[in-house]
């Protein structure tokens, strides 16, 4: 393998095969790390990381945190509330102010899709986009991966079913992107409401659930952002359930050896029905584990080599919401 | 495998038989060393490091003592030139299958250099337990040390230059046992020990 040829990681749209292979395969080297009884080691020492999060996250978060940790980085986390971001500041002036303190890398979640190029394209450091807004979030598509890799021995050829809210979903966006990339065969169900324009040239779309499951390999089940459900998407969170919610019964229609997945936080009884949740079948929690061997990686791969020449930053296409 | 970029063969240091033998001496030294076998775990340095160790386990069960444990080290991520090295590591992991607490290490690797690598593979084992003691086994002592270290078991003692290389080759990973002395493709003016030329030849690739 040879050097990682990015300074940033924006999304998965942009990648090529092999970097989404490099970064899997450092994981995999890292992961056992977490196993050690010192959990550290000084790759990065010196470096310093910020973690700029305009919006909530628990495991996006604390994994960053706890990556950055085990490889001896320096890192502070800014959160909306309790910073000048509550008094106005805007992005640019915030991160600029941050990169007066010299950092090498900012991990930036925002609510605005296109943020974490926004920032590529006016700071020095190597941006990591930890998702923003309905784009992308490219560690979580990679941990998806790296979850499903570790137990199918593969990518390619797997059927793998992502059900629930497209809309507003980035995790779905990266990962059809992700896995259309490494030759698996994506299958996406909503009700028409959560269905975004366009997306249907990515790979085919269902409206029925029983149809999505049938035969997968995988299935990833998404988030019904409660919090963003204002637009009468659906009559009631107990019809969603009815027509979209994955239960045991529908569980059956998949292979026998099939995982599911959920990036959580989950909505017991939504869009998951508790006892698959908890089934023999869920990866739900390895996810979580693989979540800080990724972010360790993609640290490892973007500040363990000294400064690259910066690479054009590619404009995000428009999607909902201001950029 | 075969020479690094800009390098080329000067000589054949040691050939198959000769290693072979070299290893099976290095064996008889650890266990004389150490008859209790049953204390010590041997670890290998990835890359080379690490079938080394498993051929001196062999060696030291065929010389008549217990084959102890083998470990692989892989000191990546303690380097101190992470950020010099231009194509990135392949990560291999660390697995060192028993603890090392209250036994002697044998920390086994190709080459002796700058001493450098064993500097990060002490700091990471060190993480791992409180070994009783730590022993360093190389197959070629070649020089050139930059910090205190000295190997207890050695295959064999060189004088080399810095423009030189010294490459085990193995079986198991190179498709034959040989070691290789390798010298600048077209060489330059010679300077012994010129600081300049001194980075290319540093460091795990190629030593």
């Amino acid at each position: 393998m040879n050097g990682y040829p990015h300074r940033h990681l924006l999304g998965i749209e942009t990648l090529e095969p092999g970097d989404i292979q490099a970064i899997l395969d450092a994981a995999e080297g890292l992961r056992e790390v977490l196993d050690r009884p010192i959990k550290k080691v000084p790759a990065l020492r010196g470096k310093t990381v910020v973690n700029l999060f305009y919006e909530a996250s628990t495991r996006t978060r604390a994994s960053f945190e706890v990556a950055e940790k085990v490889l001896s980085a320096d890192s502070l986390t800014i959160t909306t509330a309790g910073s000048s971001v509550s008094k106005g500041e805007t992005l640019l002036d915030t991160a600029k102010n941050l990169e007066a303190m010299n950092p090498d890398m900012i991990v930036v979640r925002h609510s605005a899709s296109g943020a974490p190029h926004f920032l590529a394209r006016h700071c020095r450091s190597a941006i990591v986009n930890a998702g923003d807004g309905a784009h992308e979030h490219p560690t979580q598509a990679l941990l998806d991966a790296l979850t499903l890799r570790q137990r199918k021995k593969r990518l390619k050829g797997l059927r793998v079913a992502i059900v629930g809210d497209l809309l507003h979903s980035r995790v779905a966006r990266s990962n059809v992107w992700l896995l259309s990339k490494m030759g698996a065969q994506v299958v996406l169900c909503a009700p028409p409401t959560l269905v975004p324009p366009g997306i249907e040239t990515l790979a085919p779309v269902t409206y029925r659930i029983d149809e999505a499951v049938e035969g997968a390999d995988a299935v990833m089940m998404l988030r019904i952002q409660l919090e963003r459900m204002t637009g009468g998407y659906f009559p009631s969170v107990r019809e969603y359930h009815a027509r979209f919610g994955l239960t045991e019964e529908r569980v059956r229609r998949a292979k026998k050896d099939v995982l599911i997945l959920h990036p959580g936080p989950m909505n017991r009884g939504v869009e998951i029905a508790s006892e698959v949740a908890d089934g023999p079948y869920s990866v739900i929690l390895d996810q979580v584990t693989n979540g800080v061997a990724i972010r360790m990686a993609v640290l490892y791969l973007l500040l363990g080599e000294s400064a690259r020449e910066s690479e054009p930053v590619p404009e995000p296409k428009r999607k909902r919401g201001r950029a | 495998m075969g020479s690094p970029a800009g390098f080329r063969e000067r000589q054949e240091l040691m050939d198959g038989e000769r290693l072979a033998r070299t290893v099976a001496r290095m064996a008889h030294e650890i266990l004389e060393r150490h008859p209790d076998m049953s204390r010590v775990v041997l670890v290998g340095v990835r890359t080379r490091g690490v079938p080394l160790a498993r051929r001196l386990a062999r060696s030291i069960k065929k010389a008549g003592g217990v084959e102890p444990p083998v470990g692989a080290l892989d000191i990546t991520l303690y380097r101190d030139d992470l950020t010099t090295i231009a194509p990135h590591p392949v990560l291999k992991g660390t697995d060192i299958p028993v603890s090392i607490d209250g036994r002697t290490v044998v920390l086994v690797d190709d080459v002796l250099y700058t001493g450098r690598t064993v500097r990060a593979a002490l700091d990471e084992l060190i993480d791992f337990g409180r070994p009783d003691r730590i022993r360093l086994a190389v197959v070629v002592d070649r020089g050139h040390r930059e910090l205190p270290i000295r190997a207890d078991f050695v295959g064999r003692t060189l004088t080399t230059t810095r423009q030189e290389v010294v490459q085990v080759l193995l079986r198991e990973e190179d498709g034959a046992d040989r070691v290789v002395l390798l010298e600048r493709a077209r060489p330059r003016a010679r300077r012994a020990g010129a600081p300049r030329a001194r980075k290319a030849t540093r460091g795990r690739a190629g030593r």
